[in-house]
């Protein structure tokens, strides 16, 4: 191996960074019409008429469809993950007839620019009858709340649960037990490229190609195919080969991927629509709000002995899928050893944008829950945090490690490679833990409100079911890489072309990666949950191989030699090393790919030079690692200062080192917004109160903390290359890790911190209740 | 329609543009210089920023008609044929981009920083930065990215 575990330089930064990206409002559409949404003002309402004849007559308007418009599009958009007791109410494109969130799409106008189109906005009228809204998981479940969908019976969802052991009678008969009540703030993705989708129709073929800032292109196409009921051959989803960031949200389905290409089928006209912020805080999906209602049992050692979690999750104004509150579940028990565990799940319609992934998908939540009760286990016993962590962690030599519940790929929850103990020792020590104890008493006897927060988690990743990869030798002479995942600005054009070097034995000049257009190749899933390396990773290692093989083959049988002799010197076969007995990729390909038309083959030689290989794992790689923070916290303002921080991240074997730390360090940013500033705050009628950057805080260069990042490489035994998922490993911990420091800092007050984000206002709260008693 | 006159990356335009266009959106739908990227269009993320007649300046808050007679630049403008100028190829080497989107706009914004003054130490580079917002690289490269121009010049 060369070049895997090399921090080699991205091929695509060439043309980022001279303003040649091709993002999607980028590409040259000629006689592109412009699209615009009318959204609705209300988080519930039914919708008496639309009129839009004015709209019509606007200058440069082409066309305007409401959702009775549009009749043969109105089919639920599926959620992404189902239960049988899921009690599902239909998301459509465009309702036509009740809307149940602020920003849900109730008209398009297309125009020959966005300008004219969002002046048209303005005079279309919709005649509404507002209903009862509901705006968080605590008014859906109180007595006689208003209903979130009118007709239905409550506003759970689904109640899911999940046990193993028996929680209730240990419980019970526990020396200690302590509860407490957590709560996880919403939260976006807020990729700096919005959401934006392009269609063109083809009348010839009856064929439309669509762009799609997706992260999963062949899903939308797979969904779209079943909506518009055409052959999925006929519908082409690219996803640009430059997309301005993805993190969850985009790898969903929404109404407006229906709308577009369909208005474009319909006016035979290419349509564009690129969601401005506005429309992006209002209609993309947001993650994050649970509260969680945990109780852990335990002996005087500290021990865990049961824990039992009720959780409130806010699916918003429509199921989406179930995968993020399943996650969550099976996050609790995160890396320590936990006999007994029940938790059960309410997941909530409310009437605001539905929510589905974001960046670490429902396990910030349960990590907040349980790493806030082992400090307060701690507190209880007077041990020390990091002790209590060390008793309960599962140790290096109990891998594969059956936790007893389920995981949300359908498998039993078990842990394929891991060192916890190692990770967490090696963060404390970057830490300087023992010293920055010290540290903490001397501020304490100083008056100082200085705390130490540690956080530990598990991360299942490289989901399945399969990924693949297709490797074509070209009739230029290149190695052509295809991937049905799209990337986001991870570098898959980089890191797929070190893997194929390293199985070719070819230098990576020869090797191109095209990603993310289902024409290239037929099957994929798409780029989420960390799933990638660790799927198409093994697909492009092994179809590489294969390639290796076929050229090695076809070169041998030119020359008349032995494979076995033959290796590669820059883009030729050749045999000891002899120029006169080479052939190079072109010579091959213009015999096994082009040939003579109408000729015979050589004899031997295999034509078509293209292999393929699909990667299904046979269950979830789990990444893991450890956060540590010091702060001081000044009580009478409720300002936190991070003054260390060390994060130890195991993703197994890494591809390429500099790739990775950016994903984590990425990440990092991301739980810091999570735990001390992203806040998307509904009032009680559901209308969102902060739909801007003014309102809504994305950390700057200026608030993201310096941070040591330090590696493990715990090989995954579940694919051949080792390895797991990274993207989502700095920001799992991060606001665990927050309030854990921050009460610590406050313990002398006995402040608690059950929140996230950790704002100032919410520690000047905490502090004022616990000086008043 | 305003008739105006504007330099772009050293080159003249004479356009008619509407009294409400956007300096962003003149640059990109109308010169097609796509470069420059439009993040939030309400002045927070900078990914729009441009450099007016030596100014960094968010071309999401400014008309097309107030740039008549001014000298644009754009990130387009940084590579000559030599390749990338010194502070893209910090950029490159400190892993100060991801997805790409944000990276105009930072650039342009550091390079009106460092025509006005040296950038010598992290807080300063942090400072910097702070007026653009990514959210891919959790800045750390970009701190790096800065100082490595910074000392450069
Ligand atoms: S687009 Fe101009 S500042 Fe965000
Ligand atoms: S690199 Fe993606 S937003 Fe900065």
């Amino acid at each position: 191996m060369t070049m895997i575990g090399k921090s080699v330089d991205r091929r695509e930064d060439d043309r980022l960074l001279t303003g040649k990206g091709r993002y999607l409002d980028d590409l040259e559409l000629p006689g592109t019409l412009h699209a615009a949404f009318l959204r609705s003002p209300h988080a519930h309402a039914r919708i008496l008429a639309v009129d839009a004849a004015a709209a019509r007559q606007a200058p440069g308007v082409v066309a305007v469809f409401s959702g009775a418009d549009l009749p043969e599009i109105q089919k639920p958009l599926a959620p992404k993950v189902m239960h049988p007791k899921l009690k599902d109410f239909p998301r459509l494109p465009m309702p036509p007839e009740e809307v149940h969130y602020v920003g849900e799409p109730v008209a398009i106008v297309v125009a020959e620019s966005r300008y004219l189109a969002e002046d048209a906005l303005e005079l279309i009228e919709v005649d509404y009858e507002t209903l009862p809204a509901v705006a968080s998981t605590a008014a859906a479940l109180a007595e006689n709340a208003p209903l979130a969908h009118s007709g239905a019976d409550d506003n759970i969802a689904v109640t899911l649960v999940q046990r193993s052991g028996n929680t209730d009678e240990v419980l019970k008969s526990a020396p200690h037990t302590l509860s407490g009540e957590f709560f996880v703030m919403r939260g976006g993705g807020h990729s700096m490229e919005p959401r934006a989708v392009a269609a063109r129709f083809e009348p010839a073929t009856g064929q439309v190609t669509i762009w799609d800032t997706t992260q999963s292109p062949h899903y939308a196409r797979q969904q779209l195919s079943v909506i518009y009921e055409m052959a999925e051959d006929d519908i082409r989803v690219i996803a640009p080969a430059d997309v301005g960031g993805g993190f969850g949200p985009k790898a969903q389905f929404y109404g407006e991927e229906v709308v577009v290409p369909w208005v474009a089928i319909k006016l035979g006209r290419t349509v564009k629509w690129v969601e401005d912020r506005q429309e992006n805080f209002v209609s993309t999906m947001m993650e994050r709000s649970q509260t969680h209602r945990i109780e852990v049992g335990f002996d005087d050692d500290g021990h865990l002995l049961a824990v039992r979690d009720y959780i409130e999750h806010d699916q918003g104004a429509y199921c989406a899928g179930l995968q993020v509150p399943s996650i969550t579940t099976s996050t609790v028990p995160g890396p320590y050893r936990i006999p007994n565990i029940h938790t059960e799940l309410y997941a909530c319609y409310t009437n605001m944008v539905p929510t589905s992934s974001v960046r670490g998908a429902g396990r910030p939540q349960a990590v907040f829950a349980m790493e806030r009760m082992m400090d307060r286990v701690a507190e209880y016993l007077e041990l020390d945090p990091a002790e209590v962590r060390r008793r309960n962690l599962i140790q290096a030599d109990e891998f594969p490690y059956r936790v007893g519940i389920m995981f949300r790929d359908g498998s039993p929850l078990t842990y394929d490679s891991g060192n916890f103990p190692k990770l967490l020792e090696g963060t404390l020590e970057r830490l300087g833990y023992e010293e920055a104890r010290a540290r903490q008493e001397r501020a304490r006897a100083e008056g100082r409100y200085v705390g130490i927060g540690i956080a530990v988690y598990v991360e299942g990743c490289g989901l399945g079911p399969y990924e693949g990869a297709k490797v074509r030798l070209t009739n230029q002479g290149k190695i052509l890489v295809t991937l049905a995942a799209a990337g986001q600005g991870q570098g898959y054009e980089t890191v797929y072309a070190q893997i194929a070097a390293d199985a070719l034995g070819l230098d990576m000049e020869h090797i191109e990666v095209a990603t993310g257009d289902t024409s290239r190749i037929p099957f994929g899933q798409g780029t989420f949950a960390s799933r990638i390396t660790a799927t198409a990773g093994p697909a492009v290692f092994d179809a590489a191989l294969q390639m290796r093989e076929r050229l090695v083959d076809t070169a041998a049988q030119l020359l008349g030699c032995d494979p076995a002799g033959l290796s590669f010197s820059g883009d030729r076969a050749t045999l000891d090393g002899d120029p006169e007995k080479s052939m190079s990729l072109l010579d091959i390909a213009r015999v096994a790919n082009i040939g003579k038309h109408g000729i015979t083959l050589p004899v031997g030689i295999k034509p078509g030079i293209e292999t393929v290989s699909y990667f299904a794992p046979e269950r979830a790689a789990y990444a893991s690692g450890a956060h540590a923070a010091i702060v001081e916290v000044d009580p009478d303002t409720g300002a936190i200062d991070v003054q260390n921080y060390v994060i130890g991240h195991d993703c197994g074997n890494v591809i390429n080192p500099r790739l990775v730390d950016g994903q984590v360090l990425g990440g990092f940013a991301h739980g810091i917004g999570n735990a001390m500033y992203e806040e998307p705050f509904y009032d009680a009628e559901g209308q969102p109160q902060a739909a801007s950057y003014l309102d809504y805080s994305l950390v700057s260069a200026t608030e993201v903390p310096p941070v040591e990042l330090f590696h493990m490489h715990t090989p995954s035994p579940l694919n051949p290359l080792g390895v797991k998922g990274a993207g989502e490993g700095g920001t799992i911990p991060a606001p665990a890790a927050i309030a854990n420091a921050v009460e610590d800092a406050l313990r002398p007050l006995r402040a608690r911190i059950d929140r996230a984000p950790v704002t100032p206002a919410r520690i000047s709260d905490a502090v004022y209740s616990a000086v008043k008693g | 329609m305003p008739e105006i006159s504007v330099t772009v990356n050293g080159e003249p335009h004479e356009e008619a543009v509407d009294d409400r266009l956007t300096l962003a959106d003149f640059l990109r739908e109308r010169l097609r210089l796509t470069g420059t990227h439009l993040g939030c269009e309400h002045g927070v993320c900078g990914a729009c920023t441009v450099i007016v007649d030596g100014a960094a300046v968010r071309s999401c808050l400014m008309l097309a008609a107030q740039a008549d007679g001014a000298e644009v630049e754009t990130v387009e403008s940084l590579a000559d044929d030599h390749g990338l100028n010194p502070l893209q190829e910090a950029f490159k080497k400190h892993h100060a981009l991801q997805c790409g989107f944000c990276t105009p706009g930072f650039l342009m914004s550091v390079t009106a920083a460092l025509r006005e003054e040296p950038i010598e130490d992290a807080d300063q580079a942090r400072d910097v930065l702070s007026g653009n917002i990514c959210r891919c690289t959790g800045y750390r490269g970009l701190v790096q990215a800065v100082l490595d121009a910074g000392a450069a010049k």
